[in-house]
C-alpha cells in the first residue's frame, strides 16, 4: 500500500523567512496607518466622493473575498469530489481561504465611515440586505472552513472530512453568489442589475483563487526547497487555464446581452470603446493581460514547460482580475445613472448625466495592499506553526503512475 | 275614528324624548372636542409613532419651476444646515460635499424642450436604500418618509450604490454647528428628510414654502392618502409622473410636465 505523504511545518528559521514576514508586516502597518489617516480626517482625504462611493479599498476587498472562496476549490476537489491527487494540497487551500477572507474583510471594515460601529452590523441584521446575508455567509465560512481544517488535521476526525468539505464547498458557492449579487441586484445602475453577475463572480473566484494558490505553492516549495513535481503542477496549471477561459466566456455573454439591448448600448460603448481608462482596463488589463496572454502561456507546450513563465501567467491572471474588479466597481459607478430617460442633462450641480472621475489616493491603495499582506502573513505564519504543507509533492509521492508527457 | 289620547302616556313620552335628547347632547359635547382635534391637528405627541394613515408626498410642476431659481435649494440648506451657505464641509471637494436637493435642467433629446426641476430623495414606497442597508439605519417611516438613523449607520454606502436618484450623500469630514433638528455626522449617510421635523408639527417642508414665497407655486406638499388634500386633487385632475417609473418603486415625489 502506498504510504501517505507526511505534512511538516516549515522550519522558518532562515533570514529569508523573517525578511518575508518583515516585509508583509511593513505593508500591514502601512495599511493601518492609512486607515488611521482616513478615519481621523474623514474620507475627504481619499479619491472617493458622492459620485464614486466605493473606491480602491473595495476593489481589493472584493477581489480578496472572491479569491478566498475560489482558493478553497483545491480542497473541495479533494474532499467533495474525492480526487486523491489533490489531497495533499487541501490543507493549504483551506488555510489560504480563511486568510484571504480575513484580509478582504479587514479592508472592508477599515473603510467604513464608522468602523467602530461594526458591532451593530454583527448584532443586527436587516435580512433583506445582501450585505447582511454576506456577513452571515462570511462568518459561516470561517466557522465551516476551520471545522473542515480540523477534520483534516486531527487524525481520528478524518472520517468527517468529506462531509465538512462538501458543506464548505456548498457554502463557498453561496458566498460568492452573495458577493456577485451585491452588484447583480442593484437595479439603479446600468452596469449592474444582471443576474449573470452571481455565476460570473463564482467563476472569477475559481480563477483568481487558483492563480493565488499556484503562486503561494510555488513560493512555499521553492523557498523551503521541497520538491514540487510536474504531476501536480501541470494539473493545477491546466485547470487554471480552463477557469481563465470560462471567465472570458461569462464576460462575453454579459457584454453581448447588454449589446443586444438598446437601453444598455451607451454603457457598453463606455466600457468597450469610449471609456478611456475603463476601456483600457477592459481590453488591455482584463482581456489581454488577464486572459489571452495567460492562456497562451498555459497551453503552448514550449512556454508551459517553464515554471517561471507559468508563475508569471498566474500573476497576470491576478492583475487582470484586479483590472476586472476595478472595471466592475469603479466603471459601474463612473457611468452616469439614467434618471431621465430620453432627456439630456444640460445643467446640474451634482454631476448628473456626467461621467464621474476617480483618482485613488495612496492611502486607499495602501489599505487595499494591506489586505493582501494580512492574508499572506497569516499563511506564512501558520505554515510554520502547524502542519499544512506536505513534505514532498514530487511526482513519485503524489502519483506513482504519472508519466511526463 | 281617532284614538283617544292618554294624557299620562303622552307626558311620559315627552319626558323620555327630552331625556334622550339631553343625554345625546351631553355625549356630543363630551366627544366633539376630541373629534375636532383629531380632524384639525395631524400633529402627534413625541411618544406617538408615525401612522400609516398618512403618506406624505410632494408634487412638482416642472412648467412652473423657475429656470435659474434655486430658492428651494437655499431654503433646504438654511433649514437643515448643509451646503455652501453654512460652510459645513470646508475640506471636502465639490464632489464630496453633501447635496440634499439640487436643481437639474433637462433638454428632451427628440423635441428639444427644455425644463428645470428640483431633484431630491423620492421617498419611495419600496426604497432600494432601505432594502440594502445591513443595519436597518436606512428606514422608511409608516407615513412614507425615508430617513437615515445616524446612530446606527455604519457608513458602508451601500444605500448610495442602490439609490436610482443619487439622492444620498456621505459626510467626508467632521462637522460643526449643526441644526438640532437635523443631526449630521462624519462617516454617515444623509439625504432629504422631507423636513420631517416640520411635518411632525404640522408644517410644510422648507423647499415648498420657499417655492411658494417666490410666487412659483411649483411644489405641493400633502397627504397622498387624503383624497381631499390639495396634492391628491391636483394629481387626480392633472396627473403626475414618477422618475424611473419602470422600477416600480412608487415614489412619494411626483412630477408634472416631464
Amino acid at each position: 500500500m502506498k504510504k501517505t505523504i507526511p505534512f511538516l511545518a516549515i522550519e522558518g528559521r532562515s533570514s529569508g523567512y523573517y525578511m518575508l514576514l518583515a516585509i508583509l508586516a511593513t505593508f500591514i502597518l502601512a495599511s493601518l496607518g492609512a486607515f488611521y489617516y482616513m478615519e481621523h480626517h474623514g474620507h475627504y482625504v481619499t479619491g472617493m466622493s458622492n459620485q464614486i462611493v466605493w473606491g480602491m479599498p473595495h476593489v481589493f476587498a472584493v477581489f480578496l473575498i472572491v479569491a478566498a472562496s475560489g482558493i478553497l476549490n483545491v480542497a473541495s476537489i479533494s474532499s467533495a469530489f474525492n480526487k486523491k491527487a489533490y489531497k495533499p494540497l487541501a490543507r493549504l487551500s483551506a488555510l489560504a481561504a480563511v486568510a484571504l477572507l480575513a484580509g478582504g474583510l479587514m479592508i472592508l471594515v477599515l473603510d467604513l465611515g464608522r468602523p467602530e460601529r461594526l458591532v451593530i452590523a454583527m448584532t443586527y441584521y436587516n435580512l433583506k440586505s445582501i450585505f447582511a446575508w454576506n456577513m452571515l455567509l462570511y462568518n459561516g465560512f470561517f466557522a465551516i472552513v476551520i471545522v473542515y481544517l480540523w477534520t483534516m488535521m486531527q487524525r481520528n476526525l478524518g472520517k468527517y472530512t468529506r462531509v465538512a468539505g462538501t458543506a464548505a464547498f456548498l457554502w463557498r458557492l453561496a458566498l460568492t453568489t452573495g458577493t456577485g449579487s451585491i452588484f447583480g441586484f442593484l437595479v439603479a445602475r446600468q452596469g449592474y442589475d444582471a443576474a449573470i453577475m452571481a455565476p460570473m463572480f463564482v467563476i472569477m473566484s475559481f480563477s483568481f483563487g487558483l492563480a493565488i494558490y499556484i503562486l503561494v505553492l510555488m513560493a512555499s516549495y521553492n523557498w523551503t526547497e521541497r520538491p514540487l513535481g510536474d504531476a501536480i503542477f501541470n494539473r493545477l496549471k491546466n485547470l487554471l487555464g480552463v477557469f481563465v477561459a470560462a471567465v472570458l466566456y461569462f464576460v462575453a455573454v454579459y457584454h453581448l446581452t447588454n449589446l443586444y439591448e438598446a437601453q444598455h448600448h451607451d454603457f457598453e460603448m463606455f466600457i468597450l470603446r469610449d471609456g478611456g481608462i475603463y476601456t483600457q482596463l477592459f481590453w488591455l488589463g482584463q482581456v489581454l493581460i488577464g486572459g489571452v496572454i495567460p492562456l497562451i502561456i498555459f497551453y503552448t507546450p514550449a512556454l508551459a514547460k517553464s515554471r517561471g513563465l507559468v508563475g508569471f501567467g498566474a500573476l497576470l491572471v491576478i492583475l487582470g482580475g484586479l483590472a476586472q474588479v476595478y472595471g466592475i466597481i469603479i466603471g459601474g459607478q463612473a457611468f452616469p445613472m439614467t434618471i431621465f430617460p430620453g432627456k439630456e442633462v444640460i445643467e446640474t450641480t451634482f454631476a448628473d448625466g456626467a461621467i464621474a472621475s476617480y483618482v485613488p489616493t495612496l492611502a486607499e491603495t495602501l489599505l487595499g495592499l494591506g489586505g493582501f499582506a494580512v492574508a499572506l502573513f497569516l499563511i506564512a505564519f501558520c505554515v510554520k506553526i502547524m502542519q499544512f504543507l506536505p513534505a514532498s509533492l514530487a511526482d513519485k509521492d503524489v502519483d506513482p503512475h504519472y508519466k511526463a508527457s | 275614528m281617532t284614538q283617544p289620547v292618554n294624557n299620562k302616556e303622552t307626558t311620559t313620552d315627552i319626558y323620555r324624548r327630552q331625556f334622550l335628547g339631553k343625554t345625546a347632547a351631553a355625549a356630543g359635547l363630551a366627544l366633539a372636542p376630541g373629534m375636532i382635534l383629531t380632524e384639525v391637528a395631524h400633529a402627534r405627541s413625541a411618544d406617538q409613532p408615525a401612522s400609516d394613515k398618512n403618506r406624505w408626498g410632494l408634487l412638482i410642476n416642472t412648467n412652473k419651476c423657475g429656470t435659474g431659481c434655486t430658492a428651494c435649494v437655499s431654503a433646504c440648506q438654511t433649514e437643515n444646515g448643509w451646503g455652501e451657505i453654512n460652510k459645513s464641509e470646508p475640506h471636502s471637494k465639490a464632489s464630496q460635499k453633501a447635496v440634499w436637493i439640487r436643481k437639474v435642467k433637462l433638454k428632451d433629446k427628440l423635441t428639444g424642450h427644455v425644463q428645470s426641476l428640483p431633484l431630491m430623495c423620492q421617498h419611495c414606497e419600496h426604497p432600494p436604500c432601505v432594502d440594502v442597508c445591513p443595519t436597518g439605519a436606512s428606514m422608511k417611516r409608516k407615513d412614507g418618509i425615508v430617513l437615515v438613523d445616524k446612530h446606527i449607520c455604519i457608513g458602508c454606502r451601500y444605500c448610495m450604490m442602490a439609490c436610482p436618484y443619487k439622492a444620498r450623500s456621505f459626510i467626508h469630514e467632521a462637522l460643526e454647528n449643526q441644526k438640532v433638528h437635523a443631526p449630521r455626522g462624519k462617516g454617515t449617510v444623509e439625504s432629504c428628510t422631507m423636513c420631517v421635523h416640520r411635518v411632525d408639527t404640522d408644517g410644510t417642508p422648507a423647499c415648498v414654502e420657499a417655492c411658494n414665497a417666490e410666487g412659483h407655486q411649483a411644489m405641493y406638499f400633502g397627504d397622498l392618502k387624503d383624497s381631499n388634500s390639495a396634492i391628491s386633487v391636483e394629481l387626480r385632475n392633472n396627473g403626475g409622473q414618477q422618475l424611473r417609473q419602470d422600477l416600480a418603486l412608487n415614489t412619494g415625489v411626483r412630477y408634472q410636465g416631464l
